[in-house]
């Protein structure tokens, strides 16, 4: 075997699997011998179970040689952030309390993947409970960033995005709920989206803020992103905010994109996000890296001009106040009394101390914090001070992206900014100062509050370390992210020689 | 058990003014729970009706039961209410073990119905309830304290939680604070339970079996002096499961409220426990500190909105209401409030009802199920609806009276044998022989045998006596077991003693 198959993305993949260059089981092999090399220092998977999938994979080779119909992803091994539920594997959200815990029953994301015929190579870290920007909140040790071990690999999706930067999976599921996974795959060099809240089931997906929550692919291109969220969307009856709308076709939309040509579309830059007068905490590198993204979007043929949304500013405020408090409720339900741990319950102790003592124990500073910051908004006489006044901010940051879209308001089709106003930083840095932590979902807040889809694609370097271009656009109108992130992509590859992760090849 | 102090209640209604209100649950009778497709039936083996959404399991997610959203519709329109256009569920933030998320999901600030109300009747005088509001929720599982004496949590060794329960859907139905009742409280306060529950029947939503927890009440009391501006303290006396507890407990807790008034006592908000065995009410848990639910709109659900068209088809499919009902039978009975009280307070309305809709004259369905069957149903301990007996039996026994088949005694000899099982009222007319006997040669030989067998009576007869006749005519029905007509057997001796 000549070719390194953990390089090889999605569609090359599919493409070995078709012509019967590499089988199910090699490319599985290929996986679990890099993970088993690597991952010692990278950390990025809780749970890896090489005998299942290879037993799976194998399943696929034969019914492959049998002739059998397969799934559209027979094959084609996929790691999961260990917020998914899945049937008869350990899933633990990153926390002590779940520890031990086997599902049984699958998340609809999970039983989505498994139909097409994908094999699960294991489960991916997380900051705990999906509460963090670095994953350095886990409560099983911090996952390290492939192009800089000393650095964070983003959060919190952190386990996936270093396991498919890192070259451990080709894909992964993440979650995002301010940012979770556009904020850590822009700091690995990967394709992250958010899809449009309501567009993927919620199913299955351990719960953090139920109205904020979206699972959506982590890829090493736009067309494996787009054909990720193809497989895991669409209605779900099991979900009540799920959307019983037909989807546009995202994998068309990349391919559109990589066409090159972006002439009749109109991007908005967001002078919230990183422009003048907004350029507190931005670093000098990551504005550079955008404005060239930027201008390579122009050079495409699109027309750019700055957009003003001026609710932004109060997104950060608005998401440490909604976030916390469904939290605060969704956490309720791990209180020792039917799964995970269980703390104190030795005969001496009543009912009350056994809870907290449970929930004491196995919730780590993080968690905790936010569970007292969102009791503390929810309370009698402070509620609509806070929860309710979050509310209303969330309303009309939803009316900005509304009037931006508008026709009569100028009418952009997408807006731009970073996705992130920081490249990744050192490990170790920022956890004792939760603020500066919370600063680094900035510029993925405002698509989280107002629902609508976002897609993270890298634009460049800084200091050697990705950047993130952030595309948003109007809710349901994900197929715009694949387009136009399909087109910058394709521009870049082309100007480079290769692809974005080769960069990292060369260097690691 | 009690050893509070209790003024007599004449006492108390001489000098003190009563305010109660209840809040009622009813566990809807839909087949599957309020967010999952689970079982709703009763008494199943523990835990054998739960899955991921109602054990909470993470990342589980509720969905609507669109026919309890009905249901609760419907309540409200019963009651007159008026119906959200759009609303939400909420949640209430609270730790216990029978409540799985951590939370009851239910309704907030923004309830399905609102401002409705239920007119009741006590003693021939009409008294308005309002309603605050009718709202869906969901129910708790249960808890099982083992090893314990007295069931409780206290004392008890260890604890089970059973989640069959939890999550199968709830009505709340709130009334507004119900004062000027005076005396009749407590009555006011049963009859609007027992009305309630007639509705919830007539609805078809409930089974609203108490026994089994289908309809529960909390009953919140005050008192003040007579002429007092301000409504006093209310206690919130939890699940009152019968409608004589309701009456028994605002009637208790307005007898122990006064002796504490008088002796200058306040009176703490609190919840109290109601005990069945001696009609007492206990402290529970103090509510002078309010516990802090943090409710807030329910994400995971979307907002019920439901269409004016629907709302007003439901209204126009409701069925007759029991008010209305009674109303139309009393015309079409001709019988007296009082009488149609009588048939309320017994449980035989509806019995009476299909027994004439099977074909029975009103007055005689009416004689049976108050007279022979009630005693029965007494006697065995049951509800007049448990007998063994269906109203078109009933109705088919009255036919074989007043077709002259069977007699009164006869008919009761008939019954024995439904209840026992032998069939129909014909079958066991038929299979026990209890036709009344015809003027048959049968019969003919028995008369003969009552004169023979006493000359002296029929002397007298002859003699002009013809009183004494009712001796012979009790020899013969003796003789063939009450099978004969009385009458028949009176002409007959008539015509041997006397003519011919």
């Amino acid at each position: 075997m000549s070719t390194d198959l953990t390089r090889l993305d999605v569609t090359a993949l599919r493409a070995a699997l078709a012509d019967g260059s590499a089988s199910a089981v090699e490319i599985t092999q290929a996986h679990l011998d890099a993970i088993a090399a690597t991952d010692g220092t990278l950390n990025s998977y809780l749970h890896v179970d090489g005998e299942t999938a290879l037993a799976t994979a194998g399943e696929v080779d034969r019914r492959r040689a049998a002739g059998d119909e397969l799934g559209p992803l027979a094959g084609i091994p996929v790691a999961l952030k260990d917020v998914v539920v899945t049937e008869g594997v350990p899933t633990t959200s990153g926390s002590k309390i779940l520890e031990g815990w086997t599902p049984p029953y699958d998340a609809t994301v999970a039983a989505r993947l498994k139909a097409a015929g994908t094999v699960l190579l294991g489960k991916t870290n997380m900051d705990e409970f999906a509460m963090g920007s670095s994953t350095e909140n886990s409560a099983y040790g911090p996952t390290r960033n492939p192009w800089d071990h000393d650095r964070i690999p983003g959060g919190s999706s952190g386990g996936s995005s270093a396991a498919v930067a890192g070259h451990l999976a080709p894909w992964a599921i993440g979650t995002d709920t301010g940012g979770s996974i556009r904020q850590p795959a822009a700091v690995t060099g990967l394709v992250g989206h958010k899809p449009t809240y309501g567009s993927v089931s919620r199913y299955g997906l351990i719960a953090f803020s139920s109205s904020l929550d979206q699972a959506g692919p982590m890829a090493r291109t736009v067309a494996d992103a787009a054909l990720m969220h193809e497989v895991i969307g669409g209605h779900d009856p099991r979900d009540s905010t799920s959307i019983d709308a037909p989807a546009a076709p995202f994998v068309e939309a990349a391919r559109q994109g990589a066409t090159g040509d972006l002439s009749g579309v109109t991007v908005g830059v967001v002078r919230e996000l990183g422009g003048e007068g907004h350029t507190d905490g931005y670093e000098a590198g990551v504005l550079a890296a955008f404005q060239a993204g930027v201008d390579q979007l122009r050079a495409l043929g699109a027309e750019v001009r700055e957009i003003s949304c001026p609710s932004f500013d109060l997104a950060l405020a608005a998401y440490y106040l909604i976030a916390p408090s469904e939290a605060s409720s969704n956490l309720s339900r791990f209180d020792g009394v039917r799964y995970g741990l269980r703390v104190g319950d030795d005969g001496s102790r009543d009912l009350d101390e056994v809870m907290a003592l449970t929930r004491a124990k196995g919730f780590g500073p993080e968690v905790k914090r936010r569970i007292i910051l969102g009791t503390y908004a929810l309370s009698s006489g402070y509620y609509e001070a806070y929860y309710g006044q979050a509310q209303k901010v969330r309303t009309l940051i939803g009316r900005d992206f509304v009037s931006a879209f508008a026709a009569d308001g100028g009418a952009v089709d997408v807006l731009v900014s970073p996705t992130s106003p920081i490249v990744a930083f050192p490990i170790g840095q920022r956890v004792d100062d939760p603020l500066s932590m919370y600063a680094a979902d900035l510029c993925t807040l405002p698509a989280s509050l107002a629902g609508t889809p976002a897609i993270s694609v890298p634009c460049g370097l800084s200091e050697g370390l990705p950047v993130g271009l952030q595309v948003m656009a109007p809710a349901l109108a994900d197929d715009r992210c694949y387009r136009v992130a399909a087109a910058l992509e394709a521009a870049q590859d082309a100007a480079r020689g290769g692809t974005f992760l080769s960069q990292l090849g060369a260097s690691a | 058990m009690s050893t509070d102090r209790l003024l007599e209640f004449d006492d108390v209604v001489a000098r003190y003014e009563p305010v109660f209100g209840l809040e009622t649950h009813v566990e809807l009778g839909t087949a599957s729970k309020m967010f999952c497709g689970c079982a709703t039936t009763f008494g199943a083996e523990p835990n054998s009706h739960t899955c991921p959404v109602c054990l909470a399991l993470p990342g589980a997610l509720p969905v609507a039961n669109a026919a309890a959203i009905e249901a609760t519709i419907r309540i409200g329109l019963a009651l007159g209410c008026r119906i959200a256009t759009w609303c939400r569920f909420a949640r209430k933030n609270y730790f216990y073990p029978d409540i799985p998320k951590g939370f009851q999901t239910s309704q907030y600030d923004e309830p399905l119905c609102t401002a409705g109300h239920l007119d009741v009747e006590v003693d021939g005088e009409t008294y308005r309830v309002e309603i605050e509001r009718v709202h869906l929720e969901e129910d708790t599982g249960k808890n099982l304290h083992v090893g314990g004496a007295t069931g409780r949590i206290h004392g008890a060794d260890h604890s089970l939680v059973d989640f069959n329960r939890a999550g199968i859907p709830l009505v709340e139905i709130v009334t507004r604070p119900v004062p000027g009742v005076g005396a009749k409280a407590p009555e006011v306060a049963r009859a609007y339970v027992a009305e309630l529950r007639e509705i919830l029947l007539a609805l078809g939503v409930s089974e609203v079996r108490m026994e089994q927890g289908n309809l529960r009440c909390d009953v919140n009391t005050s008192l003040a002096p007579t002429g007092s501006l301000e409504w006093g303290t209310r206690t919130e006396t939890k699940n009152v499961n019968s409608l004589r507890s309701v009456e028994r407990s605002v009637r208790y807790e307005m007898r122990r409220q006064a002796a504490l008034l008088d002796d200058g006592v306040r009176i703490l908000q609190e919840t109290r426990h109601f005990h069945e065995d001696t009609g007492s009410t206990s402290a529970g848990r103090s509510k002078e500190e309010a516990t802090d639910y943090r409710y807030f709109p329910e994400p995971d659900l979307v907002p019920m909105a439901p269409d004016a068209d629907w709302v007003a088809q439901l209204q126009a499919d409701l069925p007759e209401l029991p008010a209305a009902r009674r109303a139309r039978l009393r015309e079409e009975w001709g019988i007296s409030d009082t009488e149609m009280a009588w048939l309320v307070n017994a449980g035989a309305l509806g019995l009476v009802t299909d027994t004439v809709a099977a074909g029975a004259d009103p007055a005689d369905a009416r004689k049976w199920w108050l007279g022979e069957l009630s005693r029965r149903a007494k006697d065995d301990g049951v509800e007049l609806a448990d007998l063994a007996v269906t109203p078109a039996q009933v109705a088919e026994l009255t036919a074989l009276v007043a077709a002259g088949t069977v007699n009164d005694q006869l008919a009761r000899q008939v019954l024995d044998g439904v209840l026992a099982g032998e069939g129909s009222p014909q079958q066991v007319v038929d299979s026990r022989g209890l036709a009344v006997m015809g003027e048959s040669d049968e019969l003919g030989a028995a008369v003969d045998a009552a004169i023979a067998g006493a000359p002296d009576v029929v002397e007298k007869v002859r003699g002009g006596k013809t009183a004494a006749l009712g001796a012979l005519v009790g020899a013969v029905m003796k003789e063939t077991r009450g099978k004969a007509d009385a009458a028949t057997v009176r002409r007959m001796l008539e015509e041997r003693v006397l003519g011919g």
